[in-house]
């Protein structure tokens, strides 16, 4: 299935600049590996070092949360667009 | 040295000084908006916004995917962009933790106040490096 990930402004020097990008997949998982076979640099700012998505990073297909689906084993169509989309947090040492 | 400045006017400096004030002891933080060109990056205006991490403010703060949504709407209707965020450091250096790194992203400026007793102090800025390892300092160039 062609899907559409819409690529947030931070990560778009990492993705040829570009804001989105198509690739063939049938799940999240699928469609964000292929996203990141194809840009290498974008895959330490989307995965921590054991695989997961960082807690910082949120995916929607097509508008709905995927943590509020199947995870990323929520299937996708052809047509869907996923958007990541970034929560911001930071502080002061403890 | 990284090279990497951000302009911005006093009075914007200002407003994020006075917003660490109004939520200290707490940790407040916004949106900075403004533009990224060949030129150079400067902020032109700010979105302040709530904190979600009540449970832990003084030393936390978030910002959730609708507020980021938020920020992103309102640069476009000024028709310009989203270009990093603020927040400050109650009782604390203005320089990032471990935390911040940990969560931060690439491209955004990130200025942090750090507001001692209630008092605004060193403001700084910088920029994720490209292998998260560190950041960048950002030298703030203050417009009159």
């Amino acid at each position: 299935m062609a899907v559409k990930v819409m690529i947030p402004t931070p990560l778009r020097a990492y993705a040829g600049k570009k804001d989105s990008v198509e690739v063939a997949a049938t799940t999240v998982a699928e469609a964000l590996a292929a996203l990141t076979s194809q840009f290498g640099d974008l895959k330490k700012h989307l995965f921590s070092d054991d695989g997961r998505l960082r807690s910082f990073v949120n995916v929607y297909v097509n508008d709905e949360d995927i943590r509020y689906l199947q995870k990323d084993q929520t299937a996708v169509r052809e047509g869907d667009t996923i958007s990541i989309v970034p929560s911001i947090a930071g502080g002061a040492r403890a | 040295m990284s090279g990497f400045a951000l302009k911005i006017a006093k009075e914007l400096i200002h407003r994020i000084h006075a917003h660490g004030v109004e939520t200290y002891p707490h940790e407040c933080c916004g949106a900075l908006l403004g533009s990224d060109q060949e030129a150079g990056r400067e902020v032109l205006d700010l979105l302040p916004l709530a904190n979600r991490r009540d449970d832990s403010p003084r030393n936390r703060f978030e910002v959730t995917p609708d507020d980021v949504r938020l920020a992103e709407k309102t640069a476009r209707e000024k028709k310009i962009d989203l270009i990093g965020w603020y927040h400050s450091h109650p009782d604390a250096p203005a320089r990032p933790s471990e935390f911040d790194r940990e969560h931060a992203w690439p491209w955004y400026s990130y200025i942090i106040v750090s507001v001692q007793k209630g008092e605004p102090r060193d403001t700084t800025s910088w920029r994720l490096q490209d292998d998260r390892g560190a950041y960048d300092p950002e030298t703030i160039e203050i417009k009159a």
